[in-house]
């Protein structure tokens, strides 16, 4: 109804990269707007301790390590691929570094920790090594290739722990994921950093064009001499990476690595961010300013099924709702049906112009 | 005079391999009938009691919800799609059976009430794919999401089932020569095999099936009924959910919002060990039934040996995932 | 052939189909009558396929009228056609690999009983179809177990049993022997004498006059004429295939010569073939191209001169043969390589391996010149401006806009952004399979002119074209293809339009080879 409209208006008034942004931050804003409505200290932030306290802020920290794996996820999907073992990375890495943090004689110190980091970042990389491998090198599909990682992985996590939940109190742990930097939660900082850096390497290198020109057309790229497999090598080390860093955040956060449930569903998170955020799951065209949008709309949406009294319950009803709902305002089919009766219900406005 | 090119290297060790696996449509599933033989083997020389015919028995027993799962989800895969709110939608299932039967509803009110709501939501996800061209993966995830949803609006806890016809039936034996039995969801399980691959093989619906999984434009310019039966496949795997969530709920004799996650990933593993192509085309239900018994062989050999750790299952179905697409791989490259 | 006309089971009048920014079919009238086989000519481009997608139900038409044996035919897709009687078989092979042989026939018209398929009955009946093709396979084989050639046969097997009254056969023979076309040939007359109508096409002129009774010539989206093929001679065929007229030609023709003034016969060869080739794609072939040269490659469609193209800048492998560039014996594996020695390749498919749609006009100019350097390296923002805006300019490149994305652009100006992607790796080889193809007269006469002032500064130029006069206006040297192989090579000014038009069209057993060897001789 009033999409429609809306729909034939931008169609008119703006082209395809602003109305790329234009649904997910209208979703963002009135998915706020819901939220001032019904506690009006929303917008609220605190400074207590010299720390910064507030819903937005507890949005911005719960959505990091979503944030951190969809970044990940952006590049992977922009060059047609996917990656489904990230939830699995994350368990994984978190596994590694408690099991390490917790088995050392020093659990505080902070050489530990940075050893512990390096090795689940280190073993983060290598996994994402592997799914390049069987997507570049042996030309498996990406969402098969993936899918091996995916149902081994937790069990890879689960063998490293001994099928325990790992404990640690390690102060120095805590602050990846749950500590302050500067009065900011260091997770936000840290999520930050990465997006910057993913930005800055994607689109101060020719990376981010390279990406792209592999996404939309492998086989102009082919003959215009781009190393598309090197190319697709590196976004998935990349995701690896990102879903290593996300593990490290949330194990430190609860402080302990639970090999079954750190980074469920997650992936199912980050691609749904992705695709909420603009990028098309065909590949090409990629934003991750988008993917940015996109994971915090999915973190404010459970905020907001808190704030205005749902039931927690149906989240995932909630959710279920948006994602389609967004899904189809972005679907190609959609956007021409949109567009065509914008053309069929106008015709004669248009006509009288052009004479 | 003409000096020719060695032939490509790569290309070449890759045929050399290629050439050692006979190439036959019924090769995956041969070496996943070949896995399952040996993996019994190997039970029966190490475990006292493995070599029985009922702990054949429990495989189906045990499995006979995996087993409808995987029947539905063979279909929609040959076409080349996924259906990953499977999982949500047998713990869907299970809920609203739990639910009705507490209210007393009438049993078979009940399971056609099930099984009604959940081919419906294969409808709605055939519908959107085809209609806003959405792919598969992201319309069946919300799908996910839903089913999940509303598992948890219905009740967060877990509720068990008292109905004397399906308490009665849970606990039914029917016996069998030799001291052995089956329940009646193996019965059930095996009659949707049976007629899934009667189906498959035997009517031009089935048929078109496989053709759309072929990929492209041939399906739809040979003048088959390319989008009708792109949509029936997902109503069919909301079918065989419905199917598994009642049996499931037969299995447990309970109803669980956070019951069956993860039971998609199994689903398609089974699919994909019993040698369906994930691309879609190549395959057979009856493999995917091999699949689920193998993937129900990995966990009886681990419970019978005591000392290994549960989660080898995963580690080993992972490899068995990587060991099959690799070979599915080099048999589609002797294809073209 | 009947005396008496009888009524056309087909008549397309005034078809008009347009695409975004093409007009594919402009007002095209098309009749095909029962009993006899009608050749639709054309090269690629000229609308063929798109008229039989019109025919078929596959593209809705504009505007026109199409009547099926005197009935108004509105279809809405294959499966339509098919129930009213048009079976078409398409120059891809359509059928379904994963599939058998007798499904691949039967598909959807399985004999059943009590409702299921009888699988008995279904082989049982396909194999009487492929036993009137004289094929003798296995009906429950997998399709994917047999060649091409075999494929295609099954695909004509299933629009047989189809029993149409009007059956397409769109390039039917590209992957048939010589022994299996005359297999088909004699099914085609069978069926004539049934009195099936039949549409075939094919880029094999010997063929053609074989089977054919009515040609009709289509040329960029427009009629050109109907004729009776006993009526036109071969070479008359050409000229309306792909060119304007003789007259024209031989004007062009002294363009090309004053044009041809720079003294390319001195000068050390940059790249020489020898005997390169590859199966299935290309015979052994030679060619040597000079430095500052222009080399045309002439032909008709499936010569083999964009064959030869993809394998002398590694877009396809070649099996056979030697590559030497600038002294070096090189094995290209990819486009990459050839890059690496400055050899670039623009493919006749611009949308599929030339443009990247969603990119802008500036990320589409740098891409080549970029994947050279490596991601790591990134071209200066300041000089990727410079390298967009300078050839905006130097091309004329419209809408002037860096930022513009290249799915905007107008199929003449997406070329020129392609030009400008391969200028700025500044090749010393520049290979163009068709660079004028779909575009408008102005953006064409802008291409031409570059290309000879790119030989002139030194730069050499293989030049693919299906329009004679271009490649004649253009070419210091000319290589005529046919029959996938080189059949001549010579100096532009040592021959007529007459005797290249005679080269292309020729059969291939004929006296010809004669005249390719003294021409050659020539050179």
């Amino acid at each position: 109804m009033s999409g429609a409209q809306v729909g034939g208006r931008q169609g008119l008034a703006s082209r395809a990269l602003h109305s790329r942004l234009f649904w997910p931050i209208v979703t963002l804003l009135a998915l706020f707007a819901l939220n001032v409505i019904v506690s009006p200290s929303f917008l609220a932030i605190r400074v207590h301790d010299g720390h910064l306290f507030g819903s937005l802020i507890d949005i911005l920290r719960n959505g990091a390590p979503t944030l951190l794996v969809a970044l990940g996820m952006t590049v992977v999907i922009a060059t047609r691929g996917i990656d489904l073992s990230v939830g699995a990375v994350v368990a994984i890495a978190g596994a590694l570094a408690c099991t390490i943090i917790a088995d050392s004689p020093d659990p505080g110190s902070v050489a530990t920790v940075v050893t512990a980091v390096a090795v689940a970042l280190g073993f983060s990389l290598l996994l994402g090594a592997w799914n390049g491998l069987l997507v570049a090198a042996l030309g498996i599909q990406p969402i098969i290739a993936t899918l091996i990682l995916m149902t081994a992985g937790r069990g890879i996590a689960m063998l490293i722990t001994e099928g325990q939940i790992i404990t640690v109190s390690s102060p120095a742990y805590k602050v990846i994921g749950g500590g302050y930097w500067l009065g900011l939660p260091a997770s936000i900082i840290i999520a930050g950093g990465m997006f910057i850096v993913a930005a800055l390497l994607t689109r101060r290198t020719a990376l981010g064009l390279l990406i792209e020109s592999v996404g939309i057309n492998p086989a102009a790229s082919r003959l215009a001499g781009v190393r598309s497999r090197s190319i697709t090598w590196t976004v998935y080390v990349f995701s690896g990476l990102c879903a290593g860093v996300a593990g490290l955040m949330i194990s430190s956060n609860v402080t302990a690595a639970d090999a079954n449930n750190a980074g469920l569903w997650i992936e199912m998170d980050a691609i749904l961010a992705v695709v909420i955020g603009g990028t098309s799951l065909m590949g090409g065209r990629y934003s991750l300013t988008g993917t940015l949008v996109g994971a915090f709309i999915i973190q404010t949406l459970t905020t907001t099924v808190y704030t205005v009294g749902i039931a927690p319950e149906i989240t995932l009803v909630f959710k279920a709702l948006v994602v389609i709902a967004v899904c189809l305002l972005q679907s190609p089919a959609m956007r021409e049906r949109m567009r065509r009766r914008a053309r069929a219900t106008t015709p004669a406005t248009a006509k009288a112009v052009a004479s | 005079m003409t000096t020719t090119l060695p032939p490509v290297k790569a290309f070449s060790t890759r045929s050399r391999l290629a050439r050692l696996i006979p190439s036959s449509r019924y090769t995956s599933v041969l070496v996943t009938l070949v896995l399952l033989v040996a993996m019994f083997a190997v039970g029966a020389s190490r475990y006292r009691g493995f070599a029985s015919g009922q702990v054949v028995m429990n495989l189906f027993i045990d499995n006979a919800f995996l087993i409808v799962l995987a029947v539905g989800m063979t279909f929609v895969i040959l076409t080349g799609g996924i259906d990953l709110s499977v999982g949500a939608v047998v713990a869907l299932s299970t809920m609203i059976t739990a639910t009705l039967l507490r209210d007393g509803w009438n049993p078979l009110a009940v399971i056609v009430v099930v099984l009604l709501a959940t081919s419906t939501l294969g409808l709605l996800v055939g519908l959107v794919i085809h209609y806003f061209d959405i792919q598969p993966f992201i319309a069946t995830l919300a799908a996910m999401f839903l089913a999940r949803g509303l598992c948890y609006v219905i009740s967060l806890d877990s509720i068990s089932i008292t109905d004397p016809f399906f308490v009665g039936l849970a606990q039914t034996r029917i016996p069998l020569a030799d001291r052995l039995s089956i329940t009646p969801t193996v019965i059930i399980a095996v009659a949707v095999v049976v007629i899934a691959f009667i189906v498959l093989h035997f009517t031009r619906t089935g048929r078109t099936v496989y053709a759309i999984g072929d990929g492209g434009a041939s399906a739809h310019l040979m003048g088959l009924p390319v989008v009708r039966t792109k949509v029936l496949v997902y109503v069919i795997s909301g079918f065989c959910s419905g199917v598994a969530g009642i049996l499931f709920s037969l299995y447990t004799l309970s109803g669980y919002s956070l019951t069956a996650v993860g039971m998609e990933l199994e689903a398609i593993a089974a699919v994909v060990i019993g040698g369906t192509l994930l691309t879609g085309g190549y395959g057979f239900v009856l493999g995917s039934l091999l699949g689920v018994l193998v993937l129900g062989s990995i966990q009886t050999i681990i419970s019978f040996d005591g000392t290994l750790s549960s989660w080898w299952t995963k580690i080993v179905i992972g490899g068995l995932l990587l060991l099959f697409i690799i070979l599915q791989r080099i048999l589609t490259a002797r294809r073209h | 052939m009947s005396e008496t006309s009888p009524a056309p089971v087909v008549e397309m009048r005034d078809i008009s189909i347009s695409f975004p920014g093409v007009k594919a079919l402009d007002s095209v009238s098309f009749r095909m009558f029962p009993g006899e086989v009608h050749s639709l000519m054309g090269e690629n481009g000229a609308g063929k396929s798109t008229l039989i997608k019109a025919l078929t139900g596959v593209y809705p038409i504009d505007s026109g009228t199409i009547m099926l044996a005197g009935e108004p035919l509105s279809v809405n897709g294959p499966a339509q056609a098919q129930d009213a009687g048009i079976s078409t078989v398409y120059q891809e092979v359509n059928l379904l690999s994963n599939l058998s042989v007798a499904e691949n026939i039967m598909l959807g018209r399985e004999p059943r009983r009590f409702g299921l398929i009888d699988w008995a009955a279904t082989r049982r009946r396909a194999a009487e179809v492929l036993a009137g093709l004289n094929l003798d396979i296995d009906p429950a084989s997998p399709l994917s177990s047999h060649s091409l050639a075999v494929q295609q046969l099954v695909a004509i097997a299933r629009a047989i049993d189809i029993r149409a009254k009007v059956l397409i056969l769109d390039e039917p023979t590209s992957s048939l022997d010589a022994d299996e076309v005359a297999e088909l040939f004699r099914v085609i007359r069978r069926l004539k004498d049934d009195g099936v109508a039949i549409l075939f096409v094919s880029h094999f002129l010997d063929q053609v006059y074989e089977i054919a009774d009515r040609l009709t010539v289509l040329r960029n989206g427009a009629l050109v004429g109907e004729y009776r093929t006993e009526e036109i001679l071969r070479i008359e065929l050409v000229h309306k295939m792909i060119g304007k007229d003789i007259e024209l030609l031989e004007r062009l023709e002294t363009r090309s010569k004053s044009l041809d003034s720079t003294d390319s016969a001195g000068s050390a060869p940059y790249l020489t073939a020898h005997e390169i080739g590859r199966k299935g794609s290309i015979e052994p072939t030679s060619l040597t191209i000079q430095q500052g040269e222009v080399v045309g490659l002439a032909g008709l469609l499936g010569s083999g001169r964009t064959e030869l193209a993809r394998l002398l800048t590694g877009a396809d492998r070649a099996e056979t043969g030697t590559l030497t560039v600038a002294g070096s014996q090189r094995r290209f594996r990819s486009p990459r390589a050839a890059l690496k020695r400055r050899i670039a390749y623009s493919s006749e498919d611009r949308k599929r391996e030339g443009i990247v749609d969603d990119l802008t006009v500036r990320d589409n100019i740098v891409l080549a010149l970029q994947s050279d350097r490596g991601w790591f390296r990134p071209i200066p923002k300041r000089r990727r401006d410079e390298l967009a805006t300078s050839y905006i300019s130097a091309l004329g490149i419209r809408p002037a806009d860096p930022d513009a994305l290249v799915r905007n652009l107008s199929g003449g100006n997406q070329q020129k952004v392609l030009l400008a992607r391969w200028l700025a790796v500044a090749p010393r080889l520049l290979i163009l399979d068709e660079p004028t193809r779909g575009i408008d007269v102005g953006a064409k006469a802008e291409i031409q002119r570059l290309v000879a002032n790119l030989a002139e500064e030194g730069m050499s130029v293989v030049f693919i074209s299906a329009e004679l006069e271009e490649v004649l206006r253009l070419s210091h040297r000319i290589a005529v293809m046919r029959d996938r192989r080189k059949v001549a090579d010579f100096v532009n000014e040592d021959v007529t339009v007459g005797e290249i038009m005679t080269l292309i069209a020729s059969g291939s057993e004929d006296d010809t080879d004669a005249v390719a060897t003294t021409v050659g001789a020539g050179a």
